[in-house]
């Protein structure tokens, strides 16, 4: 009985190792191959692997025509992470990624970085997102905020309390004020406009990463109000209501045309010149990006440019050969 | 009211309190599966598990994810668990007594509870910039492997400890050495135990997301994985960006996906109480 309990736990090694080696042999292999296809082009046949990764604002965008671009390419492999903005540029200026997503442009210090390790990139447009200032739809008094007024409920130490420290006719009940976090782009945005400093806000409110959260919480309070992109705006117009700001409401239109300012902020991609020269993979899956973009971008969530601003931008990298 | 009944009501209060106590995880349990399920359950359907992540929910699958968290899975358990029960056997069997052990010991068990994030930060470094794995399955099972290596020894080592004296001396006895023993012995009984907790550690480490978003589980992806360099997305990364998106639809998939892992979970775990009883029946015989 000892022996074969013995037997029965060698041959139980044995084949965990043969898996092992299995594995080992199998990756080895898969290595080689993608060497070879770096790059390549097969008859015709795109292959070999594209690495975006970046902002989460941005993400949907570069999910959406990497999804269509690998229907059409089977052979090339993207993905696509969501290291955030910051955390994007730190692989891309270390030359790890192809492609960065971002919702603000490179910081001198990370352009810096990519500098000297020898990094060219260009900056390309993709889309606009309009951040939109919300309440619940049973608030019938607000139909216009200005951009002194955000301020004065959103700076620090904000006097704001009820709806009636905004402006006198409104009603004297406590503001419930949803945001989010600081570690979103959003946030750093809409304080960098509204206060005047990034990154400068009252404590006292709501914050939360997940926008669907802040959706939750204004839709389920009269004397609510928040802000957040545009998208979610989009996705769950029957349960909010928008607020016009200077007077005008964010629209397609509006974002598009510039008018709805100071909230609406462009967004990027940041392609590697070295991976647009040298990948092929890499530079048609962003020439099929800047053809797509106005089809794609709207299903997005978010608002495209025009084509000539499209094309004028794949005109440069072209050209940056 | 006599001293009798006084003692009787302090019996049914407790009685009441532990119930509630019972009452409470069940009940949240309970409105959790019957949202999760309610959501859910209709997106489920083959081609769920066929199609790769895309921007129209209808279309969305979990092909990537599973498969990614299968591979990972598997790695880390290969990993973890011949490395964790060689230390339990190493501590208990070989190594003597003294303050040094102690002083190991004591670090294992603290290593058991560090936040997950911190095995991750490890796994960057070591694992994806040192060794060179880059952001692949095997620095993301290495990670994980680590991870749960504490809960796999400490468990082990509970095992190892329940075995009687009596069945070692006679193994002894009988003429056996040391491999004899442990191989025909001491691992055939400890097994059970074994085998219990590296499962439950090996079912934690599946909806484990933060160490692998530092040794860089990516978002989309829509090829499965190849070999263990390839890039990997896993079921609990997915479910969370799903939750995120503002579109519905990708919160109830989400729901859907989140059947899955639980369906996945709750076979790991069976698996764990059939291996547990069987080896329990073949001991008694």
């Amino acid at each position: 009985m000892l022996s074969k309990k013995a037997r029965k736990f060698i041959s139980l090694t044995l084949s965990l190792a043969i898996v092992i080696f299995m594995f080992v042999g199998c990756s080895s292999q898969t290595q080689k191959q993608t060497d070879n296809n770096q790059g390549k082009v097969n008859a015709g046949k795109l292959s070999g692997k594209i690495e975006v990764d970046g902002s989460s604002t941005v993400f949907p965008i570069t999910e959406a025509m990497a999804e269509e671009f690998q229907k059409m390419h089977k052979d090339v492999k993207i993905t696509v992470g969501v290291s955030g903005t910051g955390g994007g540029f730190k692989r891309f200026t270390k030359g790890e990624t192809d492609i960065s997503d971002a919702s603000r442009p490179i910081k001198d210090k990370e352009a810096k970085i990519a500098q000297e390790n020898g990094i060219k990139y260009k900056q390309i447009k993709i889309a606009y997102d309009g951040i939109s200032v919300l309440v619940n739809p049973q608030n019938d008094w607000v139909d216009n905020l200005t951009v002194e007024e955000l301020k004065k409920i959103w700076e620090p130490n904000s006097k704001v309390k009820t709806w009636k420290d905004i402006r006198p006719e409104w009603p004297d009940k406590e503001i419930k004020l949803y945001g989010p976090g600081t570690d979103s782009g959003t946030f750093d945005y809409f304080t960098e406009e509204i206060i005047g400093e990034s990154g400068k806000i009252r404590t006292d409110f709501t914050a939360s990463e997940d926008d669907n959260v802040l959706v939750q919480g204004i839709a389920g309070d009269k004397y609510a109000l928040g802000y957040f992109g545009y998208a979610y705006y989009v996705e769950n117009k029957d349960v909010l209501k928008i607020v016009p700001i200077n007077g005008v409401k964010p629209t397609t239109e509006t974002i598009e045309k510039g008018e709805y300012t100071p909230l609406s902020r462009p967004l990027f991609i940041y392609v590697s010149q070295d991976s647009f020269n040298n990948k092929e993979q890499v530079r048609e899956f962003v020439k099929f990006y800047l053809k797509n973009a106005r089809d794609i971008v709207p299903e997005t969530g978010y608002v495209p440019l025009k084509q000539e601003v499209y094309d004028k931008q794949l005109e440069e990298l072209l050209s940056g050969k | 009211m006599t001293n009798l009944q006084k003692r009787k009501l302090q019996d049914k209060i407790f009685h009441i309190l532990v119930l509630s106590a019972t009452l409470f995880g069940l009940v949240v349990l309970v409105i959790l599966l019957k949202e999760i399920l309610n959501d859910g359950l209709k997106w489920i359907n083959i081609d769920f598990f066929r199609n790769f992540a895309s921007r129209f929910p209808r279309k969305s699958g979990i092909k990537a994810p599973l498969f990614g968290s299968l591979w990972i899975i598997g790695l880390t358990a290969l990993f973890a668990f011949p490395i964790g029960v060689g230390s339990a056997l190493y501590l208990e069997e070989y190594l003597p007594k003294n303050w040094l052990t102690n002083l190991i010991q004591v670090n294992i068990s603290n290593l058991a509870g560090v936040p997950s994030i911190v095995f991750g930060i490890l796994g960057l470094g070591i694992f994806v910039n040192t060794l060179g794995f880059g952001r692949s399955i095997l620095s993301g099972a290495l990670t994980l492997a680590l991870l749960i290596l504490p809960v796999i020894i400490v468990s082990a080592q509970e095992a190892i400890k329940s075995v009687p004296k009596e069945l070692k001396q006679g193994a002894y006895a009988l003429g056996c050495t040391k491999w004899q023993m442990i191989t025909g012995v001491l691992l055939p009984y400890a097994m059970p135990g074994i085998l219990t907790g590296t499962i439950l550690a090996i079912a934690r480490a599946l909806g484990e997301t933060a160490p692998l978003l530092m040794v860089g589980a990516v978002t989309f992806i829509a090829y499965t994985p190849e070999g263990i360099f390839d890039s990997f997305t896993t079921l609990p990364m997915q479910i969370y960006n799903w939750t995120s998106r503002p579109k519905v639809d990708f919160h109830h998939i989400a729901a859907a996906a989140i059947i899955v892992l639980l369906i996945l979970l709750l076979g790991i775990n069976s698996l764990a109480i059939y291996l547990r009883n069987r080896y329990q029946s073949r001991m008694s015989r």
